[in-house]
């Protein structure tokens, strides 16, 4: 355990769907642009919770395992990432899940 | 407010955006129910970790459970607790995970990077997933 102890768990998360990418042909990474237009908005309401959940005191850090870097309103640099990793993760086993089954999602061409 | 009042806020406002704002209404679809209920496993998995080192504290003002002890792991179920984790987390991840496929599945919509599309999974992994 350390400093790297939360971002560990994160960098995890990615190893651990990566796969799905290459096997499942998700084509998550590869379609770059409309992923960083969701997780943008994502991290901007999600890091208001946050700051405002830290300002309240509703949770806190250990500091032995987090990377002690902070940004806007207190928040750890380690939350930040989360809030940019989880919504990948969850994309791609959206992706793989349709990929797996061809169901639809919603966002098919209406013809 | 309270973590367990904006819990289910988050939850209702996601509700709220998928099937009468966005429209995606991707809580109508075995999509998304299939694959929830696979990130919600991995999410009691690494949230467990989180919360049982105690990476992440709360307090127990906040939520149905007591405060994270100090020196040793919380509740590993009850006390509000599932797997260590305050059952409100399950809320805000539901909101977190609705939210990012709603608007993943907006922008779609929209045309933006529609293509290309998922799948198919590759012939090596066809067996694993029950694919004939």
């Amino acid at each position: 355990m350390s400093k790297f102890a939360y971002l560990s768990v994160l960098l995890g998360c990615l190893v651990g769907t990566a796969w799905l990418e290459f096997f499942l042909r998700t084509k998550v990474y590869r379609r770059a642009v409309r992923l960083i237009l969701t997780i943008l908005p994502v991290v901007v309401v999600f890091s208001i919770w946050d700051a405002y959940a830290i300002a309240q005191g509703h949770w806190t850090f250990d500091p032995r395992y987090v990377t002690g870097i902070t940004t806007v309103a207190n928040i750890p640099l380690d939350e930040i990432l989360f809030f940019i990793v989880i919504p990948i993760c969850a994309i791609l086993s959206f992706e793989a899940v349709r990929s797996a089954r061809n169901w639809e999602a919603g966002d098919e061409e209406t013809k | 407010m309270t973590y367990t009042q904006l819990a289910v806020l988050g939850v209702s406002i996601a509700i709220i955006l998928d099937l009468y704002v966005f429209k995606t209404k991707l809580l109508r679809r075995r999509v998304f129910w299939v694959s929830y209920s696979i990130v919600v496993f991995f999410q009691l998995v690494t949230n467990g970790i989180l919360t049982g080192f105690g990476i992440v504290e709360y307090h127990g003002e906040a939520i149905i459970g007591s405060t994270t002890p100090q020196d040793e792991p919380p509740t590993f179920i009850g006390d509000g607790r599932l797997i260590y984790a305050p059952i409100e987390d399950l809320l805000f991840g539901f909101s977190l995970v609705v939210l990012s496929l709603i608007i993943w599945i907006w922008l779609g919509k929209k045309g933006i990077q529609r293509e290309p599309m998922a799948g198919p999974p590759r012939k090596s992994v066809h067996r694993l997933l029950g694919i004939k």
